[in-house]
């Protein structure tokens, strides 16, 4: 029995450490980033400037929160930044109203849910690809947008929800809090609902699942409204960060970001497998090279050609790992 | 006459399995010859060393007039003149005809195809086999028998001496068949071979001029013309001893045993026609047929998972008919797909989740929050009960061997407590240990009352676990074979009516 059990057991330590690996994913990378950075700058780690990274990595972080359900159905969602500009417009707009000024929040939440539950419909329940459905979307929703402030910025100097923007609390930014606890409430979501359970099924085999007695439609529907939930949020951090909203540039390219930090915390582009942990960790990443070039003084064009690298060498990542997991 | 081809003792295994072991097959010039046998016999199998898909183990040899060929060689093949119509046709849609029949070879002139000269020298080849649609003509626009025409005009624009259809005519209406026999009797008049697999007797009365037999990978036998009947072919497709290691312990002999569930006047409008059967408490009902008779397709509407265009199912006397699989495991029928990997499981989830799939709902707390602990409860009672080998019910379910995997499949649907269990080949790549554990489980299950429904291409297993078997031909139920006792169900009959040899 012993001498059979000891091989096994070398075996099991053996994949206990390549799951640790795996589980670990990206976050070694971002280590190694922010010291790499700190060594050439000499500034990257103080408070300041994480609370800066911090800060400017939230609304992303929000964004691909919603990105990591849709992705985990193995779907897509490219209007997360057009619904993130028309929830901004509906924020700003509605707390010009007088006496209405904190209504500006759901305002704006109500609006990307609208949107997030027209592109699961379409999805779900009339089976259009996610791509199409929400390619359509990046486009029609950011007219949406810039309709509602009659193709203006909407300013509101004294918005009451500003907090959010630019407050802290016992120091630390409400922006930070904000992304945290939708991380928080995702991963409560995703690994102990039997919703969650739903959401990896339908991923990881949509036919199984609907055999399964699993309804495939409403996982559908509830990942995309959640992915415009989220960008409704991202839309009133970012009026509360700015006291405006401006239907045509807010939001511009933001579903890029999203998707890129969604990949790199190791999610697989066809479902089933990945984490909302891995998401942050690949949004902090995106973040911290973002910031980190800009103190090195890289020129803005080479952080662009930098970025996109690092995402191309991510999805190779993503293969390799596939490749390497415990499927046989 | 020499013959144009020429088998000598193909055997082919695939790691332990044998799948055909020292058969010999000739085909003269003009001829059609017949290649019958069980599903798994080896006729595929044999086509596919036939064609080059497969090398044959050492010892075997292919002779086309007289010269020896390598085997696992299809470029080699082509050139010899074989042709093989494999039954998913292998067309691109979006092409025409002409295109399709000179994919890879296009007639062309420094890389420019050459349109023109490609139709102008399909359109003979089209009027040889008095085929009436054009070179110009784009696939999709035909029939499937029209692009089983298309297969076989390809095969003859590539100068194809020896042409070998597997069951073509499994997917065409009698019309079309009728058009096909045309065709193939214009072909033996040239002198090329036809090579014709089909389960269907009078077919093979019609065509062929001898017709060969293989069984379990061995040859059987080859009978002339003038011997063919139905008789001695089924006893030559069949003849096999009952193993032994069935198990049924349950009896069901008794009709006046309480229904359970009462399938009436199931149909899809193109697969399944107007099936109407009942299955009884603690019975296990076996559905035979061959493949492609429609067997998976009535489950597969029972459990609502494909849309009925009629028909009702009716559950202790009450009309249920299940909408979506949702509905039907609701009302406790229960359906296990014939392909786990790809219909079933959830292969980067654990062996705990994919047990408890249909049930997380039911144990989940109030605002549905998972409950682990009934989950690992789930987990060890099934892990235990159905003898799953693995290390921890946190594996995922994508590690374990197909026996295993499909124990966790079979457990998850048994969580879901159901009143019929519908099983679509329950033994499909699982080892012999496993298979005797799930025929022992089935087994169980029919002694504790459930209905249980069972499609099988295998005859030996059907006949060892079920009670009562129908046999399904072209998606209507063709008969029924039952055991009596002291008598079980005869091979003979199931193969009779899912041939239709008795018509």
């Amino acid at each position: 029995m012993s001498d059979t059990a000891k091989p096994e057991n070398t075996n099991a330590s053996a994949e206990r450490i390549k799951a640790t690996i795996r589980a670990l994913g990206m976050l070694p990378v971002l280590i190694l980033l922010a010291i790499g950075f700190e060594l050439m700058t000499g500034k990257f780690l103080s408070v300041n400037n994480i609370s800066i990274v911090t800060q400017q990595a939230s609304i992303n972080i929000v964004l691909a929160a919603g990105m990591t359900f849709v992705i985990l159905t193995g779907g897509i969602d490219l209007s997360v930044g057009s619904i993130l500009a028309a929830a901004a417009m509906a924020a700003v707009s509605i707390s010009l109203i007088p006496g209405w000024g904190m209504m500006g929040i759901p305002a704006g939440l109500v609006m990307g849910l609208i949107f997030g539950l027209i592109n699961g419909g379409l999805v779900a329940f009339l089976g259009l690809p996610p791509f199409i459905v929400t390619l359509g979307a990046l486009t029609a929703v950011r007219g949406v947008a810039r309709l509602m402030g009659a193709d203006t910025t909407v300013f509101n100097a004294d918005l009451p929800f500003d907090f959010i923007g630019n407050g802290t609390l016992f120091g630390v930014p409400w922006l930070a809090i904000v992304a945290l606890l939708t991380v928080v409430i995702s991963w409560v979501i995703l690994r102990r609902t039997v919703l969650g359970t739903w959401i990896y099924a339908t991923g990881g085999n949509q036919e199984a699942a609907r055999l399964a007695g699993i309804k495939v439609g409403l996982v559908l529907l509830f990942v995309y409204g959640m992915s415009g939930l989220l960008s409704g949020l991202g839309g009133v951090m970012s009026a509360a960060r700015l006291y405006a909203a401006n239907g045509l540039q807010l939001g511009q390219a933001y579903e890029l970001d999203a998707i890129a930090a969604v990949i790199l915390g190791g999610t697989s582009f066809v479902g089933g497998v990945g984490s909302i942990w891995g998401t942050l960790i690949g949004a902090l990443i995106i973040a911290v090279l973002s910031n980190g070039l800009i103190l090195t003084g890289v020129s803005d064009i080479w952080q662009f050609i930098i970025k996109g690298l690092v995402i191309i060498a991510a999805v190779a990542l993503d293969r390799y790992r596939l490749k390497g997991g415990a499927r046989t | 006459m020499t013959p144009l081809l020429e088998m000598r003792d193909i055997s082919k295994t695939f790691g332990p399995v044998k799948a055909l072991s020292g058969v010999s097959l000739t085909a003269f010039p003009g001829e059609v010859h017949a290649l019958m046998g069980e599903n798994g016999a080896g006729k595929s199998t044999l086509m596919k060393v036939l064609s080059g898909a497969y090398v044959a183990d050492p010892g075997g040899q292919i002779l086309v007039n007289d010269a020896q060929i390598p085997t696992g060689d299809p470029k080699q093949a082509r050139e010899c003149g074989i042709a093989v119509i494999y039954q998913e046709l292998s067309l691109s849609p979006n092409l025409t005809v002409a295109e399709n029949i000179f994919l890879g070879r296009e007639p062309s002139k420094s890389g420019f195809v050459n349109r023109a000269r490609m139709h102008a020298r399909t359109q003979p080849v089209l009027d040889r086999l008095g085929i009436d649609f054009t070179a110009g003509t784009r696939v999709s626009a035909l029939s499937l028998g029209e692009r089983q025409l298309v297969e076989i005009a390809r095969a003859v624009a590539s100068d194809a001496r020896i042409i070998v259809m597997d069951e073509p005519t499994t997917s065409l209406s009698s019309r079309e068949t009728e058009r096909l026999f045309k065709v193939i009797e214009g072909l033996t008049a040239q002198g090329i071979a036809i090579i014709y697999i089909s389960h269907r007797m009078e077919e093979v009365y019609r065509l062929a001029d001898r017709c060969s037999v293989l069984r379990d990978g061995t040859y059987v036998g080859t009978l002339d013309k003038d011997a063919l009947n139905a008789r001695t072919l089924v006893s030559m497709m069949v003849g096999r001893d009952l193993s032994t290691f069935y198990k049924k312990d349950h009896v069901s002999h008794d009709d006046a045993r309480h229904v359970v569930m009462r399938v009436e006047g199931m149909s899809d409008g193109t697969l399944v026609k107007n099936c109407t059967f009942e299955v009884h408490e603690g019975e296990v009902l076996g559905l035979s047929g061959l493949v492609g008779s429609g067997r998976t397709e009535l489950a597969r509407l029972i459990y609502g998972a494909d849309p009925a265009t009629s028909g009702t199912v009716t559950l202790n006397g009450q009309t249920v008919t299940p909408r979506n699989p949702r509905d039907a495991l609701r009302h406790g029928i229960v359906y296990l797909t014939e392909d786990r990997k790809a219909l079933g499981l959830f292969l980067d989830m654990t062996i705990a989740q994919n047990i408890s799939t249909c049930v997380h709902e039911r144990d989940a707390y109030r605002g549905g929050f998972l409950n682990f602990r009934a989950q690992a409860d789930r987990a060890t009672k099934a892990i235990r009960d159905l003898a799953i080998k693995t290390p921890s019910a946190r594996l995922n379910v994508g590690a374990l061997s197909g026996g295993n995997q499909q124990k966790v499949l079979l457990a998850r649907l048994l969580e879901a407590k159901p009143k019929v269990v519908m099983l679509d080949e329950p033994t499909r790549g699982v080892d012999v240990g496993a298979k005797s554990e799930i025929y022992r489980l089935i087994d169980t299950l029919a002694r504790e009352g459930m209905a249980v429904v069972m499609i099988s291409s295998e005859l030996p297993e059907i006949i060892g676990v079920a009670d009562r078997v129908l046999v399904m031909r072209d998606g209507e139920i063709a008969g029924e074979v039952r055991a009596a006792p002291g008598k079980p169900v005869q091979q003979e009959e199931i193969m009779t009516l899912s041939t239709g040899a008795a018509a």
